[in-house]
């Protein structure tokens, strides 16, 4: 026993002396945290816009009145005719153009139909697309509004609302994808590239041919970074918490249970790689091609699963990553226990303990 | 026997690193592995500490096989590989209670043992090992590798790339340490050092050439053997590589040391040569072959 | 009639923070000499070579190195010069004559050039079995005799050598010599470091660095009558112990 206190001991000496890992250690998630809470937003807010008003009557001028209060959007621009809008896109001044229509109050009275077109730039899709259901919305808004007195037959009025996350704040959806991706990050890498050191260095030699049990080493070797991701998951959820103010719904030790649960995984996978690699460097590579990229495209962090291809699809259910991140958005946003959860727990046990076993399989007791 | 090694093979995709190896070290001997990079010692070593596993053959370390007993063997041994594997952002002293902790023992325990080494490193004991000179390291080296009093040490080259002065000293701790009844295997390319052992073993492309004594290892030198001089030693080659009568001729230092490929080779023919080819100052004299003339020999 | 130094050395001082590696040394390089460069672990030799290479900026003093100030002509020095050190000399995962053709497309060789040295180079070693094998799969001794004439690919007037027989075995030692000799021939001035001390022999003249200073600058011959001693390696001895 002491002689394995003696050997974390060794580690820990390792972490702290060593300025590069101390700064991936807690640097990198204080930054990426912030980064991608405050920088990265899908939110629009002041979006430039120009308005094109054939009509110029009372019924326009109220409704552009009802679109400049909104915070959302800022009118730059008013324009004259359909020729200067292509211009005004190309020149990137404007996002989205609205575009009333010849006299609008006068058709909307006797017709009971006006139209009002949205123009928007759809080079970036997301933006474009969140802009058009705004304005469509406050427009909306409007109509409801000048109907109130009105009886109208066979009405079906959507009424949406956005559940657990009504301000559609993207920091709630990348808080869960940040902290697993450091944890990813932390635990794996981190793990694999201290044990490719001491081969790398040829201490490895040494310790083998010690009476230090094999698998010790490994386990050594883990303990100190199980501890600092937890260090780590708990900083980014106090940021979360208090920064961005993210709540945290539901149960505080069933996110702290999930997470170590996580975490193992993640270093488990950690030494798998490291049984494959002969350097640091292939380590690092290895970790970064093969979990990270992984992990930020597939695991439903930034893109939507469920718009991808099924073949990704398919491939995205083998990603831990994946499952981690819908039980982190259950348990912060949604609220729900075990309950709701216990098939996305399951299946991230089942791969820890796939991945320990094929971890400890390869492991080598000797050189070859 | 402390070590036996019987008909070890292995080879690394298709090239043969160890070719039928064999040879015994006796309890409390000072054995030397003497042969140049790509030899196999490393490998050998890599065998004998149980990190490796042959292709053929058996080897015990300590009574104890060293592909069942591995474990065994892992608790008696005390290994230094090449390069100081030391733990560079260590302190001296971390290093040493490291090693000391995961074989289960403490610095104390067998201090009497490193003493003589450490005392000369332990004013730079809070120093990062990192930041040690390579005489400095190799003793540390040296030091974590004894602190559990092991049956047997492998030292594989532990002075490669180390000055003369602190290949000498550490080969003086060497002899100090086997006077305490520690098996010792030791890997160099210096033939010099060679003449330190108690019985050495000429090695080359994975195969033993000899294995004797360093004193009697030089009489399986096939043939007498010149040292030769002159004012210009480039010219002396060249000249010598054309004489006729030459079975060999190579730089030892100030002399060349030749041999001829007759058996009544007298000096006078070959200083009559030199004296054609216009040299000066010539000297031909006999002398006793070294270990170095001997490897080269049977290497050829 | 005064010869032209390949290499002057005056008051050279390195230090690193309040280290002083390299404690003002001077000398001079003949043209043509073999110059042995030798010293303990520690004492400044490595220090003081990547200075006259043009690699590591002094602290004080200067030096001319083939005919270029090492501190304002640092590219026209290592244009003059060929270096190979023990530890890195050519790419493993390159062919010989893929080495040969990388190094001579740094040094500006045309392509015609390279096709010919390349040849002459494998004739003179012996290894058209070897040439398209990789680095890597070779024997040390081979490499560093390949790698010694690839530095030689573009013509310096001045070569420095790193330790560069390192565990090589003792035939190929003494070929690796006798290629350095035969440059030395030609003209070449040779500047080589080794912890071989019989290699210390077949030099010109030899320096010993202990601490950052040179203690001893002679012929081998003239050292070993001074310190009464039969062998370079004792010269070294004593003087390392001396200081001590």
């Amino acid at each position: 026993m002491k002689r394995f206190i003696g050997f974390i001991k060794k580690e820990f000496y390792h972490i702290f002396r060593d300025r590069r890992s101390l700064f991936i250690l807690f640097g990198m998630p204080i930054a990426q945290v912030l980064l991608f809470g405050f920088a990265i937003t899908n939110e629009i807010n002041n979006v430039d816009i120009a308005i094109l008003d054939h009509s110029k009557d009372a019924t326009t001028k109220e409704i552009i009145n009802k679109i400049a209060a909104s915070k959302y959007f800022s009118i730059k621009q008013f324009i004259d005719n359909e020729a200067t809008i292509e211009t005004a896109f190309k020149k990137g001044q404007i996002k989205a153009v609205l575009n009333f229509e010849k006299d609008f109050s006068k058709k909307l009275v006797i017709g009971k139909k006006a139209t009002i077109q949205i123009l928007t730039d759809a080079t970036d899709p997301n933006t474009a697309n969140t802009i058009s259901n705004y304005s469509s919305s406050i427009l909306k808004n409007y109509q409801q509004g000048i109907n109130k007195n009105i009886e109208l037959s066979y009405q079906i009025v959507p009424k949406t609302r956005l559940a657990y996350n009504p301000e559609l704040k993207s920091v709630f959806m990348f808080v869960p994808g940040v902290m697993t991706v450091i944890l990813m990050l932390v635990s794996a890498m981190m793990t694999s590239i201290s044990i490719t050191r001491e081969k790398e260095l040829g201490t490895m030699e040494i310790l083998l041919v010690s009476p230090l049990k094999p698998f010790l080493v490994i386990i050594g070797k883990v303990v100190p970074y199980i501890f600092l991701s937890v260090i780590n998951a708990v900083v980014i959820i106090v940021l979360s918490i208090f920064v961005f103010q993210m709540p945290v719904q539901g149960s505080m030790f069933l996110l702290g249970a999930e997470s170590i649960l996580f975490i193992i995984n993640a270093l488990s996978l950690g030494i798998l790689i490291s049984t494959i690699a002969a350097t640091q460097q292939t380590a690092m590579m290895v970790s970064l091609m093969g979990l990270m990229l992984p992990v930020i495209l597939l695991s439903g962090f930034i893109f939507p699963i469920s718009s991808m291809p099924v073949v990704l699809q398919v491939i995205s259910n083998i990603i831990p990553a994946k499952w981690f991140i819908i039980i982190l958005k259950g348990i912060m946003l949604k609220g729900v226990g075990l309950a709701y959860l216990w098939k996305e727990t399951l299946i991230l046990l089942v791969m820890t303990s796939f991945f320990i076993g094929l971890s400890v399989k390869k492991y080598k007791i000797r050189l070859e | 026997m402390s070590i036996s090694v019987s008909n070890i093979s292995k080879s690394y995709n298709k090239a043969k690193a160890l070719d039928q190896i064999s040879f015994d070290v006796k309890s409390g001997e000072l054995f030397g592995l003497i042969g140049p990079d790509g030899a196999g010692k490393t490998t050998l070593f890599r065998i004998l500490t149980t990190l490796l596993i042959q292709d053929e053959g058996q080897a015990t370390v300590a009574g104890y096989d060293v592909f069942k007993d591995y474990k065994s063997i892992r608790s008696h041994v005390g290994y230094m590989p090449g390069r100081f594997s030391l733990y560079q952002d260590l302190t001296v002293e971390e290093n040493l209670n490291f090693f000391a902790t995961i074989f289960g023992t403490t610095i104390e325990e067998n201090y009497d043992l490193i003493k003589d080494i450490y005392v000369q490193i332990e004013p730079f004991k809070d120093r990062r090992a990192g930041k040690l000179s390579g005489g400095m390291k190799q003793k540390l080296a040296l030091c974590c590798a004894l602190i559990h009093k092991p049956k047997v040490l492998f030292l594989d080259e532990p002075t490669t790339g180390v000055d003369p002065v602190s290949r000498k000293e550490f080969w003086e701790m060497l002899k100090r340490l086997q006077q305490k009844n520690i098996t010792i295997l030791v890997s160099t390319p210096y033939m010099d050092e060679a003449a330190l052992c108690d019985r050495i073993a000429l090695i080359t492309d994975g195969k033993i050439l000899q294995i004797d004594t360093p004193e009697s290892i030089i009489s399986y030198f096939p043939k007498k053997i010149y040292k030769v001089k002159t004012s210009n030693t480039y010219q002396l080659i060249q000249d010598l590589r054309v004489y006729p009568l030459t079975h060999s001729a190579y730089p030892f230092g100030e002399y060349l040391h030749f041999t001829s490929n007759t058996s009544d080779f007298k000096e006078e023919d070959l200083v009559s040569f030199l004296t054609v080819k216009n040299h000066m100052d010539i000297e031909v004299l006999k002398t006793e072959p070294t270990i170095e003339d001997t490897f080269m020999e049977l290497s050829k | 009639m005064k010869k032209e130094n390949a290499i002057q050395v005056e008051n050279l001082t390195k230090m690193f923070g309040d280290f002083t590696a390299v404690n003002s040394i001077s000398f001079e390089v003949g043209k043509g000499e073999v110059f042995g460069f030798l010293g303990a672990n520690g004492a400044g030799k490595t220090t003081a070579m990547k200075m006259l290479i043009g690699i590591l900026k002094p602290t004080s003093g200067s030096a001319q190195v083939a005919g270029f100030d090492i501190k304002s002509n640092v590219e026209d020095v290592k244009k003059s010069i060929g270096y190979m050190s023990q530890r890195f000399s050519l790419y493993n995962d390159l062919t010989i004559k893929e080495n040969i053709t990388f190094f001579g497309g740094i040094y500006g060789l045309k392509k015609s050039v390279i096709k010919e040295k390349t040849q002459i180079l494998i004739n003179e070693l012996g290894l058209h079995n070897e040439a398209n094998k990789l680095v890597g799969a070779l024997p040390l001794g081979w490499k560093q005799k390949v790698a010694f004439s690839v530095s030689l690919l573009h013509n310096p007037q001045i070569i420095f050598l790193d330790e560069p027989t390192g565990g090589v075995d003792p035939i190929t030692r003494r070929q690796f010599w006798e290629m350095i000799y035969r440059e030395a021939h030609k003209g070449k001035t040779i500047f080589v470091t080794t912890h071989y001390m019989d290699e210390a022999e077949y030099c010109d003249r030899v320096s010993i660095m202990v601490e950052g200073r040179i203690e001893a600058l002679n012929t081998p011959k003239n050292l070993k009558s001074h310190y009464k001693v039969d062998s370079m390696n004792q010269v070294f001895l004593k003087l390392a112990r001396n200081i001590e």
